[in-house]
């Protein structure tokens, strides 16, 4: 799975960090993941377990339908975002957790067999408040498929741990 | 599932609950968002959860889980009086959705569905589009989820 490392921009001030902090996320493109292939049967098996219309799980009652065609639950295509994001970046983030999700749109289904590519850029990075040790970091996340059809556009903010010696220079 | 003119501003479902046990709590984290409070009991007593807890995309997933068997229940009831069953459309995204306290190992999160607004699709006139604020309490009746969610939902005889 190609991971697109080099495509992270990292702050010069932390050239190879081994964990991200606040600092590493500046307003900008911060880097391009995947392609994630996407089967059938994990469709199929998310939609039993979290979201059996027919739509996700019948291909007969799926073509009848607004999708036209089997088509993933948007909680699947949201899960399997969060595991990119995972993959790409967050597993190696001082990260805390999402207070939640500003907005999503899926204005195109996902397909069984769509290979999915995920950008996220940085549109907010600011030093919290009530937590002046962590930053909040909104994220703009953007699923496209191969064709380069946007599948799911999220917003949502993250808490990050701010690098200890940032506290010690300001 | 009512058909977009049955559906009233304030109508309220309560589609039943859902206990978060550490083994689902992995099971869902190990497959979409390992991070390590999701996966590991000690990892999140350290972290700002105060517990093993739950994934925000596993709360959300299980919310549909229930709508979904909410609505299948509506549908048999239907059924049962002789009521033409509508066949809800899909969603097209969602907003303010707030993860406002963990789902800790054992919680048991009651999650309900209420009206908030209607309007008729412009673009596909045989469609109305309901926006619905789900949300999740626990155990201890602290509200833990929360989010503004759109459907699209057909009108009768096409909005014609």
């Amino acid at each position: 799975m190609l991971q697109s490392a080099a495509t992270i921009r990292l702050s010069p001030h932390n050239p190879q960090p081994t964990m991200l902090t606040f600092e590493d996320f500046q307003p900008g493109r911060f880097g391009t993941f995947g392609p994630r292939h996407v089967s059938r049967e994990e469709i199929l098996a998310f939609a039993a377990e979290f979201d059996p219309q027919p739509m996700h799980l019948d291909e007969e009652a799926a073509k009848r339908s607004m999708l036209k065609g089997l088509a993933g639950s948007g909680w699947h295509l949201g899960s399997l975002m969060m595991r990119m994001m995972f993959d790409g970046f967050i597993g190696r983030t001082a990260s805390l957790g999402s207070p939640g999700i500003n907005e999503l749109r899926w204005p195109a289904p996902l397909r069984p067999g769509d290979d999915l590519t995920l950008d996220v850029d940085v549109t907010v990075a600011r030093v919290s408040r009530s937590r002046p040790e962590t930053g909040i970091v909104t994220f703009k996340c953007t699923i496209r498929n191969a064709a380069g059809q946007i599948l799911c556009e999220m917003v949502s903010p993250i808490i990050v741990k701010r690098r200890a010696d940032a506290e010690a220079i300001i | 599932m009512r058909f977009f003119e049955d559906i009233e501003v304030g109508a309220r479902r309560e589609l039943g609950s859902f206990t978060f046990t550490s083994e689902l709590i992995k099971k869902f984290a190990a497959q979409f968002d390992p991070q390590r409070f999701h996966l590991d009991e000690e990892a999140g007593r350290n972290s700002l959860f105060g517990g093993l807890a739950a994934s925000g995309w596993h709360v959300g997933s299980v919310c549909m889980r229930l709508l979904v068997e909410d609505g299948k229940r509506q549908a048999e009831e239907q059924a049962a009086r002789g009521e033409t069953v509508a066949t809800w459309g899909p969603s097209p995204g969602f907003r303010d959705l707030r993860w406002i306290k963990p789902v800790l190992a054992g919680d048991v999160i009651s999650f309900a569905s209420q009206v908030e607004a209607l309007r008729t699709s412009e673009s596909r006139p045989e469609w109305g589009i309901v926006q619905a604020r789900n949300t999740g309490t626990n155990q201890r009746g602290e509200l833990v989820f929360s989010m503004l969610a759109t459907a699209f939902v057909p009108r009768r005889n096409n909005g014609v």
